[in-house]
């Protein structure tokens, strides 16, 4: 368990999902993951297929079409899995709080490991907030 | 021979772990010249390992109405097959004496299966993007067979109509005649076809069909076939290199095996480089290209000016 674990905050592969977002936060999600930053220096990967995915990044407040989406492609995701709120709207709904469509933020459908607030966040916030996901996963393992 | 010696050489030198250790080198070189070429520091030098380690960890899904068995065996396939030509391909160069008469032919049907192991997942795995992946790479293989296996007639000509991997390391000069360097060009980007990467990655592309027949794969096999595709990586240089340009130990002494390495370095230079400087091409545009006069054509003509070197002035 502990070298996997440990393996696993070696290479973090992402997949990320909209839920209803505004857009804003994806776009600083994907310049995050340009060389500018350089992530892979982390071993973090943008795949393609929920099947290779260790972490789910959310972002938006989460609609009803969204909501058994998101759940069934939580549960599509290979174990141990992290999944990280990416953006004010999926923190807390946002703006969006009082919209007739919205179910509600992320985690009152999936479990949330990290939540990185932000309208949007910078993608310095989206990297930090990943190392220091990844340095809780190192906490969990010391603590056995 | 003795078969635990046997047995010795394909799990661990020239075979399995050998294999294992390079294939992890070289897939951290082609990320890491990847990453300069992208103006950015790029990956430790364990990212392959660890990638590698995380994989076998995961929780492994089969695809409901998938066929479970040749899912989860269709990457063993190919693993044991790119092993297997190694551990040849290996033995040639390190003991030309040793190996059997048609290796060469053996080598060559090794390192087809593969991709017919990606195929087979692709199709096993109930998923429409990994059939359309599996399809794709089905035509690729018709595509770069026929000008890859008429590359490989030449050297055999000018060897003297040698099928054996060690005779013909001895007593060839593929790369010393016109015809041979034609031919080592065609293989040259045959192999990166074989080796599905950009421009000719149509199967896998990652916008267009998601990974393609890897699309519904996790876990331990997913770890299986990127560790197939980087022992590739490792395995087709080192034969193009035994084959055309005189082995990894052609010259005297350790000498001869630094430069059997450059040569090696240089061919997985050349692959990197191709794949960082060229955008992906349709699958109809592949097929014609390797059909078309400048590969299979080209080809071709190697084959006839070897043959009028070899059979006809002598």
């Amino acid at each position: 368990m502990g070298l996997k674990l440990k393996a696993l905050c070696k290479s973090p592969w992402l997949f990320h999902i909209n839920t209803g977002a505004c857009n804003n936060c994806d776009i600083e999600l994907v310049d995050a993951l340009t060389p500018r930053f350089d992530v892979e220096r982390l071993g973090v990967l943008l795949v393609g297929t929920i099947r290779h995915a260790d972490a789910l990044v959310v972002t938006g407040g989460v609609t009803q079409q969204a909501a058994p989406r998101l759940r069934r492609l939580y549960e599509q995701t290979p174990k141990p899995r992290l999944v990280i709120a990416c953006g004010s709207c999926a923190c807390t709904k946002g703006i969006f709080h009082d919209g007739y469509h919205m179910v509600g933020p992320v985690d009152e459908i999936v479990p949330v490991d990290i939540y990185i607030p932000g309208c949007p966040p910078k993608p310095e916030a989206i990297i930090d907030a990943l190392a220091k996901l990844l340095k809780k996963v190192a906490k969990i393992h010391h603590e056995g | 021979m003795n078969p635990l010696w046997a047995l010795f050489q394909v799990l661990v030198f020239p075979g399995f772990g050998f294999t294992f250790a390079f294939a992890m080198v070289f897939a951290w070189i082609d990320r890491k010249v990847t990453a300069r070429v992208q103006w950015r520091v790029g990956p430790p030098f364990l990212q392959p390992l660890y990638d590698f380690i995380k994989l076998l960890g995961k929780e492994v899904i089969v695809p409901a109405g998938g066929a479970r068995f040749l899912f989860l065996l269709a990457p063993l396939f190919g693993l044991a097959a790119v092993t297997l030509a190694s551990a040849l391909v290996w033995q040639a160069n390190i003991w030309p004496t040793s190996g059997f008469v048609g290796d060469l032919i053996v080598v060559i049907y090794l390192l087809t299966i593969p991709s017919l192991s990606v195929i087979l997942g692709g199709f096993a795995s109930n998923n429409r993007v990994a059939s359309l992946g599996a399809s794709r790479e089905m035509k690729m293989i018709l595509s770069y067979e026929l000008p890859l296996i008429l590359a490989l007639i030449v050297p055999i000509i000018n060897a003297g109509g040698s099928i054996r991997l060690g005779e013909m390391l001895q007593g060839q000069s593929a790369v010393s005649h016109v015809s041979g360097i034609l031919a080592f060009i065609v293989a040259i980007i045959c192999m990166q076809a074989k080796l599905g990467l950009v421009p000719f990655d149509a199967a896998e592309a990652e916008t267009e069909v998601m990974s393609g027949p890897f699309v519904e794969y996790s876990g331990a096999p997913l770890a299986v076939l990127k560790l197939m595709r980087s022992m590739m990586l490792f395995v087709m240089p080192v034969f193009l290199v035994t084959v055309f340009w005189g082995g990894i130990t052609a010259g005297e002494g350790i000498l001869g095996v630094i430069l059997g390495c450059l040569k090696i370095v240089l061919l997985l230079v050349i692959v990197i480089v191709m794949r960082n400087t060229n955008p992906r091409v349709r699958i109809d545009q592949a097929v014609g290209f390797f059909w078309g006069p400048w590969v299979t054509g080209v080809a071709a003509l190697a084959v006839a000016l070897a043959l009028l070197r070899n059979v006809i002035w002598v």
